[in-house]
């Protein structure tokens, strides 16, 4: 697929000229009528992360008590041969986050742990249509929060034109920007590769109903002959287990690329100023890892994405906020294929250069057993649509009434976060 | 009347395109009620395989196109050529723009041609008549057929396909044979338009022979089989017998440059032996008669039986079903449409066991219909059946495109690569849970079930299923 902007950069430009250079009708600044008033230009960018990210894994409870007792090898810690990055002495980073934690240091990124949306069964479809909806059950969906949100935001009046576009980055559009709203889309060259959890599933799917097609697959892929669910037997030195090795490169160049791209059209004077993407991947089941492996890869090509984030704002990276977002997230404890189930609390990670950062949010519950949520899952102690209420409200200017009846519908007990912003 | 779900998605799988999404017609619930009834039905309506578009060039005119196209950009290179050798005469040691090379070749290949608009047409209508069709019986027969008399490397492919294939798909496999054999695509695919007979004149005047090519092929792959009844012999004066059977050069003849013309000249004089049968000399009908003869051959009836069989059922397809086959071929003098009827009222083609893979180009239109697509775009369907192997109407020899499992078992990481593609650009329209039980129904296991109703997004979703096992499996 050809994307329809080739250029790497998208230097400032008058409106005619990005007409004729990119053959893309783009929608033209809009600004939020309140926020211009106060002479700002506010970006908002929302990465879905599908599949339900392992919070307890990205960011470790190191000052709990309990922490190592319930994660035993798998527990990220602040010693040992790759300790966790430091964050506010009760938390830690996962050290395949560099980038994130250099923002966190710098004051431009916030964690919020222990979160959750009010979505407490365990189905990732429906858990993501409640995360994108917005809405407070599951019910017919066919808008997202961020779409209702900038449909509802007055345009300032030297917006160029009355179209109001969200933006998203993707095959598929995200039902997060999805809406009356229109939403103008920008499809990478690249797709996103085929992860390894597919690549796994269906292998596994083979292996249990067709040994024929796991032997074509098998082959195809090169990978040793692999043992059953509880063990590696055979798996040769030099190539890891996982099947499509070599893959995380690719997955690496897509997530940059996207969330790259992403950054550029937001930047751009004459660009959208609200988004979203999707990243697949994190329904980490099998073969986990801690502090390497499968999901510290995967954490890895996303730390990837926001430095290419960064990097593309440019001056724009003051005005920012980036927030990424996850169904729920997993079992606190390891199962028995050297994974995670699918839990509940979990992290939402804020970046940007508009934030009062440098924090961790969080109401901890514990990791005792009795703290768990049904004895499995770190519990949520936040509501997410706090934190996101909050940063609408204060970095785009939102209407909090707006927030309550239309963007997030019987949320008015969820107050607002307050303080997030510089 | 009681249903019968599982030999209906059997019914859409195996003899059909699959189910599609979302279609009243096209779906395991639509045909439940007589799975084999539906799949006669279609061998009964009218026109059914036909592609009728006046917009589509004849084979002629393709041919036409194609080559004079390619003259012109060969005129193009040559003045090019010149022009660069001027500017050195000039200016030696001076560099040249030679540096545009890759760019315009990348461009070049890219480009819209003439004969590229053709051949996306043909294989435009070709995909649509599969995508749209209800369970797509009749088409999966036509692109059987298309493969067994299969050409390559020629600018009239479609234009053959519709031309000598379509109108007798249900017809009678002597007309088929004889449009086939006579068709310029083919005559030149097989070298047979460049035949000369020794001694016809112009073999005398201008010393020149023949070419067994074609006639080997329609023995051993066409008709007869491989190591049946003829011998080499035989070739040799089939050979002779069809000399003549030619083209009008394209480069000479700008109105009519491509269609078949019997040439005299070419033709090898005198009757000729080949199995047992002596032909009398006399031009182009020689060639029918013994085209009309092998269509009549038991060994033919034996060989074709075993080929659809074996397409559409098993590698090792159960004797009962080749027996029954070859006896209908045969009782009905090559009655196509009482074939594919004996095909699916045959209780072995029911019963056996789901062993055979889909090809390439039968799993791409599947993937559309399970998603439920209204739009397809059939420019990246060619694009990915020929990234997974089978390159439509270019088959690497005139076996055409293998029916063996073995040669489409290594493709699955490709497909599993294509299909993750695919899932991606399509699957924000597809509701998951509707899936397993639209497009698998009772065929589904337990296992894909469960691994549907678990992925991690709708996308996962969806490439779970077309890489299910049992979506892949005729």
């Amino acid at each position: 697929m050809r994307s329809p902007l080739q250029a790497t950069t998208i230097h400032a430009a008058t409106r005619r000229e990005l007409l004729r250079g990119s053959g893309v009708l783009f929608a033209w600044a809009f600004v939020p009528r309140l926020a211009r008033a106060e002479g700002r230009d506010p970006r908002f960018l929302t990465i879905v992360l599908r599949g339900g990210l392992d919070g307890l894994a990205a960011v470790a409870p190191v000052g709990d008590p309990d922490w190592v007792t319930l994660r035993g090898n798998y527990a990220l810690t602040l010693d040992g041969p790759k300790p966790g990055l430091p964050l506010d002495g009760f938390f830690a980073l996962n050290p395949a986050m560099p980038n994130v934690h250099r923002l966190y240091q710098e004051g431009h990124a916030t964690i919020v742990h222990a979160a959750a949306t009010p979505y407490r069964e365990r189905s990732h479809f429906d858990g993501q249509d409640m995360l994108e909806s917005g809405l407070p059950k599951l019910g017919a969906v066919d808008s997202g929060w961020l779409n209702r949100a900038l449909a509802g935001l007055a345009p300032s009046p030297d917006a160029i034109a009355s179209h109001r576009k969200a933006f998203a980055v993707g095959p598929i559009t995200p039902l997060v920007v999805r809406g009356a709203a229109p939403v103008l889309s920008w499809v990478p060259p690249r797709l996103q590769p085929v992860s390894d959890e597919t690549t796994l599933r269906v292998l596994d799917l083979y292996r249990h109903t067709d040994p024929t097609f796991a032997q074509g697959l098998e082959e195809g892929l090169g990978a040793a002959i692999i043992a059953k669910a509880g063990g590696v037997t055979e798996a040769r030195p030099d190539v890891p287990d996982i099947p499509g090795a070599g893959g995380i490169e690719q997955v690496r160049a897509y997530f940059a690329e996207a969330a790259g791209a992403a950054a550029k059209f937001l930047a751009a004077p004459e660009g959208p100023r609200v988004g979203a993407l999707a990243f697949d991947g994190w329904d980490t089941h099998v073969q986990e890892g801690a502090v390497t492996g499968r999901l510290a890869d995967l954490l890895g090509a996303l730390d990837g994405a926001i430095g290419a984030i960064k990097t593309n704002m440019g001056d724009a990276w003051n005005e920012t906020v980036v927030t990424l977002v996850t169904e729920f997230g997993r079992t606190a404890r390891v199962n028995g294929n050297q994974g995670t189930d699918h839990g509940t609390g979990t992290v939402a990670l804020l970046l940007g250069g508009a934030l009062k950062g440098g924090r961790v949010i969080a109401d901890w519950p514990g990791v005792k057993e009795t703290d768990l949520y049904e004895k499995r899952d770190l519990k949520a102690t936040t509501d997410l649509r706090a934190v996101l209420k909050g940063l609408l409200r204060d970095h785009l200017r939102a209407d909090e009434r707006a927030l309550a009846a239309d963007v997030f519908p019987g949320s008015d007990a969820v107050a607002p976060m307050t303080g997030l912003l510089a | 009347m009681t249903l019968d779900p599982r030999n209906a998605a059997l019914a859409l799988h195996r003899f059909g395109f699959g189910p599609k999404l979302g279609s009243t017609s096209g779906s395991i619930a639509a045909i439940a009620s007589d799975p084999q009834g539906a799949l006669l039905a279609e061998l009964e309506v009218p026109k059914a395989g036909q592609i009728v578009n006046p917009n589509l060039a004849t084979s002629g005119a393709a041919q036409r196109t194609g080559f004079e196209f390619a003259y012109a950009r060969q005129a193009q290179m040559v003045l090019e050529r010149r022009r660069r050798e001027a500017a050195q005469a000039e200016n030696p040691g001076a560099g040249n723009a030679m540096e545009d090379k890759p760019a315009e070749a990348a461009a070049q290949a890219n480009a819209m041609t003439p004969p590229r608009r053709n051949f996306l047409d043909e294989a435009g209508a070709r995909i649509n008549a599969a995508h749209n069709a209800d369970i797509g019986f009749v088409e999966r027969l036509v692109w059987f057929w298309s493969n067994h008399f299969c050409v390559a490397g020629t600018y009239m492919a479609g234009a053959y396909e519709r031309e000598a294939i379509r109108p007798h798909v249900l017809g009678r496999f002597a007309d088929m044979l004889q449009a086939a054999e006579g068709h310029p695509a083919m005559l030149d695919y097989l070298d047979n338009a460049q035949s000369i007979g020794p001694s016809s004149d112009e073999g005398i005047v201008r010393n020149r022979g023949l070419n067994e090519n074609l006639a080997r092929e329609i023995l051993e792959l066409h008709t007869l089989g491989v190591r049946t009844v003829y011998t080499q012999a035989d070739v040799t004066n089939f050979a002779k017998v069809i000399t003549g059977w030619t083209m009008l050069p394209t480069r000479d003849n700008p109105e009519h440059g491509g269609e078949f013309v019997f040439n005299p000249r070419m033709h090898e004089p005198g009757e000729q032996t080949l199995i047992g049968k002596t032909y009398a000399g006399g031009g182009v009908q020689q060639g029918r008669s013994v085209l009309a003869d092998l269509a009549r051959h038991p060994a033919t009836a034996k060989h074709i039986a075993t080929k659809l069989a074996r397409h559409f059922i098993a590698d090792e397809p159960p004797p009962a079903l080749i027996e029954r086959l070859t006896f209908r071929f045969f009782e009905t003098e090559g009655d196509l449409k009482e074939v594919a009827k004996a095909l699916v009222t045959a209780p072995e083609a029911w019963a056996a066991e789901r062993a055979k893979i889909k090809r390439p180009s039968e799993w791409v239109v599947a993937t559309r219909r399970a998603a439920g697509r209204k739009n397809i775009n059939t420019q990246g369907m060619v694009g990915q059946q020929r990234l997974l192997g089978e390159w439509l109407w270019q088959p690497s020899a005139p076996t055409g495109y293998s029916d063996d499992n073995a040669a489409w078992l290594s493709g699955l990481k490709l497909r599993l690569q294509s299909a993750n593609t695919f899932a991606q650009a399509v699957a924000g329209d597809v509701e998951p849970r509707e899936l397993v039980d639209a497009t698998l129904g009772p065929l589904a296991t337990a296992e894909t079930r469960q691994a549907v109703a678990r992925a991690e997004s709708k996308a996962q979703a969806l490439t779970l299923l077309i890489m299910a096992p049992e979506f892949q499996r005729r």
